[in-house]
């Protein structure tokens, strides 16, 4: 809906856009599970959807909830606040894929965008997110936002992705932070941060000059006693245990299509059921 | 008074603490060839004080905060969430072995029954907290004493590295001092809230490094 009806604060441009999308499935009487909320708003479209190619954990099966997430305008914009609530509920098998890249835009008097996205992954449930990547065009101001919790029992995979502007460009201004934790304690907790707004993220501590960076968490409560041990794949990749019953694989690169060669690599460094 | 003269010597890199073993991910940079000058020198630090630094910053003040109160209740929290912070496990064995360090130097050198209090192998920036507790120091020292040791600590591996005109390099160290006060208030306003909101900031290439660096038969620094 337009904000431009309803002002919620004076400092926001007009035409700022807000907007709260909400999915959930359940788990059936029949051991499949289906999408049991479907509530798109304005620009964050919810559609069921069927695989776009091989998945981890769920590749080939039809008991599984799929859902995609498709851009109804462009943006987000400058001013725009976005929010998407996911519950994935017990026992059952969600897998959320996207349509295409977010590319976030400035708005007027550089207001600042933002993206709130929270998931909960109940007991026993399966989460599967391969997101496309977000793109910070020259001089957006962006927050993205996102929180994972996740039941102990619980599996889930998931893959971001940033680019550095679109091709060619400077970056504008973003912070990417995902927060995941399990049973209420902190797994993985990590912000993404860079733009003229701020300093060092273009050294050799952070992401050096490339123009792409991404990961991809998974978690399994089957890897409470054994973790994947640490690979340092690539000069630019790594999957790494974390301190509990997941992994992480970070990379940063050049370009977009190096990035996501390079984090389904480290993906299929995990084996089955994972590799694809 | 303030207790100037305990902020210098904690953060002063000649207390027997095990720094010195450690460049601070410089010695995996330069092998990787992404640090070969001054300025790619300056910019490294600079991007690891705003992120690995912001994060013990945070960390040491709000371990600080606890001691101060004498609170050591969510001290399992803290870990924990440091932990979260740090992808790689290299990085998270080299922060506990700093610690362990630390302690052991801090109860030599200033026994006090919180270094016991702190677990088998608490991460060095929850013990540099404490330490400034107990020496009469508050949050904001706590975390500018983390923050000038491990950038001065990475610095000095410098002239070990590279070839560096040492003038050079502590003119980054004069340049950085504005941007280390201004990350110990940051740090010392975030550590009074929850342990899940101190700060996060990622160093995607710092973690992808070190486990490289571990896996190095030749190599100056532990990390």
């Amino acid at each position: 809906m337009y904000d431009s009806l309803h002002p919620k604060s004076a400092h926001r441009p007009i035409g700022a856009m807000s907007a709260r999308a909400v999915l959930s499935s359940a788990l059936g009487p029949n051991g499949s599970s289906h999408i049991q909320t479907l509530r798109s708003d304005g620009p964050l479209v919810l559609r069921k959807s069927n695989p776009k190619g091989s998945e981890p954990l769920t590749h080939r099966r039809p008991d599984v909830a799929r859902v995609a997430l498709a851009a109804g305008t462009a943006g987000p914009l400058g001013g725009d606040d976005y929010a998407l609530d996911v519950q994935v509920g017990a026992g059952s098998t969600m897998v959320l894929q996207e349509v295409s890249a977010m590319l976030i835009l400035p708005g007027l008097e550089g207001a600042k965008s933002q993206m709130s996205i929270t998931v909960r992954v109940e007991a026993g449930a399966t989460f599967v997110w391969l997101a496309e990547p977000i793109i910070a065009a020259h001089r957006c101001n962006h927050r993205h936002d996102v929180r994972v919790a996740l039941a102990s029992d619980a599996r889930m995979i998931s893959r971001e992705e940033t680019l550095l502007g679109r091709h060619g460009e400077p970056a504008g201004d973003l912070t990417s932070r995902l927060r995941v934790t399990r049973d209420g304690a902190p797994l993985y907790d990590q912000q993404v941060a860079f733009g003229p707004a701020r300093d060092g993220w273009n050294g050799a501590a952070v992401l050096d000059r490339n123009r792409a960076v991404g990961s991809v968490i998974a978690v399994d409560p089957g890897w409470t006693e054994a973790p994947p041990p640490a690979h340092p794949y690539h000069e630019t990749a790594a999957l790494t245990p974390l301190a509990g019953p997941g992994v992480a694989i970070g990379a940063v690169a050049t370009d977009s299509l190096s990035l996501r060669r390079l984090l389904m690599r480290g993906v299929n460094e995990l084996g089955p059921p994972w590799a694809i | 008074m303030e207790r100037q003269a305990a902020l210098l010597l904690l953060a002063d890199g000649r207390l027997p603490a095990g720094g010195y073993a450690h460049s601070g991910g410089l010695e995996p940079a330069i092998t990787a060839k992404r640090v070969t000058d001054v300025a790619g020198l300056e910019n490294f630090l600079i991007g690891r004080a705003e992120t690995a630094g912001l994060i013990a910053a945070a960390f040491a003040a709000a371990a600080c905060i606890r001691a101060v109160r004498d609170d050591f209740s969510d001290l399992a929290v803290l870990e924990a969430e440091l932990d979260a912070r740090a992808p790689s496990p290299e990085l998270r064995k080299v922060s506990r072995d700093l610690g362990r360090q630390l302690r052991r130097a801090m109860s030599s050198i200033h026994p006090h029954p919180f270094f016991a209090a702190l677990g088998d192998a608490p991460h060095q920036p929850i013990v540099m907290g404490v330490a400034a507790a107990v020496m009469g120091l508050g949050p904001r020292d706590a975390a500018l004493a983390i923050l000038h040791e491990n950038n001065s600590g990475a610095a000095a591996a410098a002239a070990k590295l590279m070839r560096v005109d040492p003038f050079d390099v502590h003119a980054i160290l004069a340049r950085m001092t504005k941007r280390l006060d201004a990350l110990s208030v940051r740090a010392a306003a975030a550590a009074d809230g929850p342990p899940a909101d101190l700060p996060s900031p990622g160093a995607p290439l710092s973690d992808i490094a070190a486990e490289h660096h571990r896996r190095r038969d030749v190599r100056l620094f532990a990390s």
